[in-house]
């Protein structure tokens, strides 16, 4: 499987309701923004999400910003749909806008 | 060569028309670590994930080379109210 390319990760992102591409585990993220993310999700209570992690697989960490167009690590789905990196989810997070993605895919924060 | 908050400054204020821009080394000058504050007329009208893509490519070849960049992106008036 070509982890890399446009149809596997276009499958990844619509697996879950949210699915986050980051740099560690859910558990043990490796960097800063990765963590922030996973602070944020919890916070919101987000719990069934799917985390790919990009240092495991080099092929995806370039596909995921290929397909995406966005140069940065972590990488946030919701609803199949691209939401941004970290610096967008603090600031959606902080102007409610989080709760209102959430609640379009049926996620109650 | 390390990249300088000064040449990340620059190339917003000419490509955006920043009209205020705060960004910070966070690397202890190595030039891979920045936080950015940018207030452009040209956010004017767009979300705040097309407002982060007009940066990122301002700044495509520097984030090549930039470990990490944290930005925050405001209109002139978004500014001013938070000033007062």
């Amino acid at each position: 499987v070509d982890t890399g390319s446009h149809e596997y990760i276009s499958g990844l992102v619509k697996d879950k309701k949210v699915v986050v591409f980051m740099k560690g585990t859910a558990e043990q993220p490796r960097c800063g923004f990765s963590n922030a993310v996973m602070q944020i999700l919890n916070f919101h209570g987000v719990k069934n999400f799917g985390h790919h992690n990009v240092l495991d697989d080099e092929k995806l960490r370039q596909g995921i910003k290929d397909y995406t167009s966005w140069p940065t690590i972590p990488q946030v789905f919701i609803g199949g749909e691209f939401v941004g990196g970290c610096d967008v989810m603090l600031e959606m997070h902080k102007n409610g806008d989080l709760i209102e993605e959430l609640k379009k895919v049926g996620i109650r924060s | 060569m390390p990249i300088t908050s000064q040449q990340l400054e620059e190339k917003l204020k000419a490509e955006l028309q920043a009209s205020h821009l705060k960004i910070v080394d966070t690397s202890d000058g190595c030039g891979s670590k920045f936080q950015a504050v940018i207030v452009s007329p040209q956010f004017e009208g767009k979300p705040l994930l097309q407002r982060h893509r007009l940066v990122n490519t301002v700044l495509e070849a520097e984030l090549k080379e930039i470990h990490a960049f944290s930005m925050k992106t405001l209109t002139p008036e978004q500014w001013q109210k938070e000033q007062s």
